[in-house]
């Protein structure tokens, strides 16, 4: 039935007829041009797509993509999601996010669907603020920020992305941030192939309530130097002049200098994000500034079993060998009595 | 078979197995039903159990019972008052002892009426002369010495042997009614196919218990129930849960769709679920959701997908998808919420029915938000209104809420077997291929319905949500847009009440009384109204499956009675909801909030209270 289609696409075709309504210099512009670019080089047909949202900026997402879209209530994208792929597994199936919607008001579908290992693809865009309700704190946002729901500070400790999926038994946890196309882009792609959750977090910027937060690590000039970009066989290597590196001292990650104490490349750590062992990817995703450089790029991506695919093979195998075929069968099924 | 005994014939009888809730009451109410059912009588069951699974041994609060109304005639309900009690201990006595008819026959294990268990029941020293039931037929056996005697040589544990006490009850009442122990037999023969030596000790607590009761002749005349005059088909005992979950199977298979449930256990409603986990042989695909929201939120999701979607949950689970309901009335997807009423607020009696819900869902959402709203009314008819909750859904691309209860979840009865070619087509409003733009709000002038263009059709790529949208799809707040979309989506519900039959008056057309009801009490009203009319009062019925949209005949109907009088198990949701929507007619209400359905003595009597009143 499916006709041989040669799928030329460009990253326009992904462009929806709506006018995009984010603020000018909002992070998500970025994210979307990278989403649309990743599309159209997967080799997807567009009618397999299907963006599912929920509330906040960055869920007008699919409004923006000609592809099947649902933007639907606050937090529960991921549930939604999960009935989407569950339901049609041939679907490529994305869930559009924030640091809101998808870690306080829908942080249990969130971690369940990581734990289920569904095959959805989770964006989430952490801008470690309420964009759409007008600048109130997030649970992402650092200790102390001060907003308009905390105006003397928040009290209150901030979730970690990486470390949430990976606790929640995640198989896949890339980072990237929003003006870094071509990585965004690259790491899409992945999370796209990948079968299983993937969540990817975009740092992302609030241009209004909480400009620049990023700024600090993935500014134009520190970036180098404040965060790494991990690639799987590749030794853990960051800095403008890639010179400092990553090594495991005791049971901690330690940022050495090449040719400082007689360290050389040999000594650093080579990163591999299918190592099942989470360990060293917990400790990567959880690197902070100033005492690491965030990490970015795939941490983690391991093989594994996928909700979906055991729901269907579980029927098949019961459909193999079952008594009951239709509904006449199950009604007849077990005791019954005929009056004559 | 009762050989010496004399013989009488009944029309009806009502029989109640009461212990706690370790002693397999449920079990056994369930066989002796079966074996009713098979003999050819007409029957209705209720279990009553508590929501501890195991209650503190011997308190009133874990007894656990289970009801059967057997009859030569048709049977409507499973009964208000027994004629035989069987009490496993002392609690059992204080639960049950105002459900005994008065001379009734009350069986109990004597060996566990001891000084501790009549104290923890509440009694002094003797619970028969407390309850002033000396008059009655008490038969006090000693169950469980007599079972430890039968069983000696089993070799088995002393908690194993006692577990076969219910049987030698079992066997007792087997007797009293002249039933045939074979189908019990051999369905522990099958059920302990691998444990020979279970299977066996249960028959033999079986067979003593009913030649003790031979021997004692623990009822004289022996009772027989004839077998009632019933259909030609093919029948099976159902419960309302089961029923719900093949309605949604038979509706699929009729619309050519896949079933998918998302859901989240919570009594009484899990039932539901665990069938359509079940069905994996038919392909069903459920989904044990992390909690209700999202139940009904993955439900949405196979929807979008192209399923027929159930989410099946009870009051506090409703109250949780109220957002989400919101959604799929916003997004025009058809989905079928099933809420098995029990009694609130809040965790309420979790055990036991009520019909409660009605005003929540009809209104519980934010929002001008209406959905369909169904309600099943015996344990057997919903897999009728599940079929049809999940027709309408497709059918209109709507939410549909269908109310079940406790007592229908739970309650079973005798089913004729439907084939499936008899029922209805079920025509989902696809969209065309080359319907391009596909346009995801654009409507058939008729039905008001929107096509359903489900992911994968190429070309059809389109977008919906929950915000305000015109036609094209597109995000709107102009003022007149959200009007205009707010009339239709109404108009779009309403309009099903073309589709829908006229409601139907049990008697007369017309007289002094029409006693209304909605849902699961109808087997009471029915019961109720049948003997006001055998004793000369001008009494019709009319009972309501169809909420919202309500049937089009109901002025025409109300409006030939001098007196209207509406039953229901709540403080007069229905009356207040048909005031609304007939503000003409004056309701008079008949309410019972107790966590258990009506009696036909408590109707009567507020029906002839109505019709005395001036």
């Amino acid at each position: 039935m499916e006709e041989n289609r040669t799928l030329n696409y460009t990253p326009k075709d992904f462009k929806s007829d709506q006018e995009v309504r984010w603020c000018p210099g909002c992070g998500d512009h970025a994210v979307l041009s990278a989403v649309q670019k990743a599309l159209s080089e997967l080799g997807i047909p567009k009618e397999k797509f299907a963006f599912i949202s929920g509330i906040g900026c960055s869920s007008r997402f699919p409004y923006y993509m000609d592809t099947y879209g649902f933007h639907s209530i606050h937090g529960r994208a991921a549930a939604i999601a999960s009935g989407v792929k569950t339901a049609n597994p041939e679907l490529s199936v994305w869930n559009i996010t924030g640091d809101g919607d998808a870690l306080a008001i829908g942080g249990n579908h969130f971690i369940h669907a990581v734990r289920r290992n569904i095959d959805i693809k989770i964006i989430l865009f952490n801008n470690e603020i309420y964009g759409l309700t007008k600048g109130q704190y997030s649970p992402t946002s650092e200790k102390g920020l001060v907003t308009k729901t905390s105006p003397f500070g928040t009290v209150e400790e901030p979730f970690s992305v990486g470390e949430m999926v990976i606790g929640a038994k995640g198989k896949f946890f890339a980072r990237t941030y929003d003006s870094n196309v071509a990585l965004s882009t690259q790491i899409f792609s992945e999370a796209a192939k990948h079968k299983g959750t993937s969540v990817v977090e975009v740092l992302q910027n609030c241009v209004i309530f909480n400009d620049g937060i990023h700024d600090v690590v993935t500014g134009r000039e520190v970036r180098d130097d404040r965060t790494i970009v991990l690639k799987d066989g590749q030794p853990m290597l960051f800095g403008k002049n890639n010179d400092k590196g990553l090594v495991l001292e005791g049971l901690k990650l330690k940022v050495v200098r090449l040719g400082e104490n007689g360290v050389t490349e040999k000594d650093i750590l080579v990163h591999d994000s299918h190592e099942p062992n989470p360990g060293i990817q917990y400790m990567l995703a959880n690197m902070r500034y100033p005492d690491y450089p965030v990490a970015l790029g795939i941490i983690r991506s391991v093989e594994g079993h996928t909700y979906e695919a055991d729901v269907e093979e579980q029927i098949e195998k019961i459909q193999k060998k079952a008594k009951i075929r239709c509904m006449d069968d199950l009604l007849k099924s077990g005791s019954t009595w005929k009056v004559e | 078979m009762a050989k010496n005994s004399k013989v009488i014939k009944r029309e009806e009888v009502v029989i109640r197995f009461s212990g706690d809730s370790g002693d397999g009451m449920q079990l056994t109410g369930t066989l002796f039903s079966d074996t009713a059912a098979l003999f050819g009588n007409d029957l209705s069951t209720f279990p009553d159990y508590p929501a501890e699974i195991r209650a503190p041994q011997g308190t009133v609060g874990g007894v656990s019972g289970f009801q059967i109304h057997l009859g030569h005639s048709e049977i409507n309900t499973p009964g208000d008052y027994a004629d035989v009690l069987v009490a496993m201990n002392p609690a059992a006595i204080k639960a049950n002892a105002i459900w005994v008819k008065p001379g009734g026959t009350i069986i109990f294990d004597k060996d566990n009426f001891t000084e501790k268990n009549i104290e923890r029941a509440g009694y002094i020293s003797d619970p028969i002369a407390e309850e002033k039931l000396e008059n009655y037929n008490i038969i006090p056996a000693p169950i469980s010495s007599m079972v430890r005697e039968a069983l000696k040589d089993f070799g088995l544990d002393p908690k194993s042997v006692l577990r076969t006490k219910n049987m030698f009850a079992l066997g007792m009442v087997y007797w009293l009614f002249d039933r045939k122990l074979k189908y019990t037999e051999q369905y522990f023969d099958k059920k302990f196919a691998n444990k020979p030596e279970i299977a066996e000790a249960n028959k033999v607590a079986l067979r003593k218990g009913y030649y003790y009761a031979e021997t004692i002749e623990a009822l004289n005349p022996v009772i027989i129930i004839e077998p009632a005059q019933i259909d030609p088909g093919i029948y099976r005992n159902i419960c309302g849960n089961t029923a719900t979950a093949w309605g949604f199977l038979a509706a699929a298979e009729k619309a050519g769709l896949k079933t998918f449930i998302g859901s989240y256990p919570i009594t009484p409603a899990t039932g539901i679920l665990e069938e359509m986990a079940l069905r994996k042989d038919l392909g069903v695909k459920s989904f044990q959701a992390e909690d209700e929201i999202a139940g009904i939120c993955t439900a949405l999701g196979a929807s979008f997908a192209g399923y027929l979607a159930v989410t099946s949950t009870s009051g506090p689970g409703l109250a949780l998808k109220s957002e989400a309901i919101g959604l799929a009335v916003m997004a025009e997807l058809p989905v079928v919420i099933v809420d098995v009423q029990r009694g609130g607020p809040s965790t309420g009696l979790p055990t036991k029915t009520e019909q409660a819900d009605l005003l929540q869902a009809l209104y519980g959402r934010n929002g001008e938000s209406p959905v369909v709203v169904i309600a099943a009314s015996t344990p057997s008819n919903c897999f009728h209104y599940a079929f049809t909750a999940a027709k309408i859904a497709i059918e209109h691309m709507t939410p549909v809420i269908l109310l079940t209860d406790g007592y229908l979840a739970n309650g079973t009865e005798p089913w004729k077997i439907p084939e499936m070619k008899d029922l209805p087509e079920i025509k989902p409003p696809y969209a065309e291929k080359n319907d391009i733009p596909f346009l995801p709000y654009k409507r058939d002038c008729e039905r008001l319905v929107r096509a359903w263009a489900v992911p994968g059709t190429p070309g059809l790529e389109h977008r919906i949500g929950g915000l305000e949208k015109t036609m094209k799809g597109t995000v709107s707040y102009i003022p007149e847009n959200h009007e205009q979309m707010v009339r239709i989506r109404a108009d779009k519900v309403a309009r099903i009440a073309d589709e829908i039959p006229d409601l139907a008056v049990w008697g007369e057309s017309s007289g002094d009384l029409l006693l209304t009801g909605w849902g699961g009490s109808q087997g009471y009203l029915m019961t109720a109204a049948n003997e006001l009319r055998e004793e000369g009062y001008k009494v019709s019925l009319v009972c309501f499956n169809f909420i919202n949209p309500l049937p089009k005949n109901v002025r025409e109907v109300f409006s030939k009675f001098t007196k209207i009088a509406v039953a229901e198990l709540n403080l007069g949701q229905f009356a207040d909801y048909l005031r609304i929507k007939y503000p003409e007619f004056d309701y008079h209400k008949i309410n019972k909030v107790q966590g258990m359905p009506f009696t036909i003595k408590e109707i009567k009597e507020n029906c002839i209270k109505i019709l005395e009143d001036e």
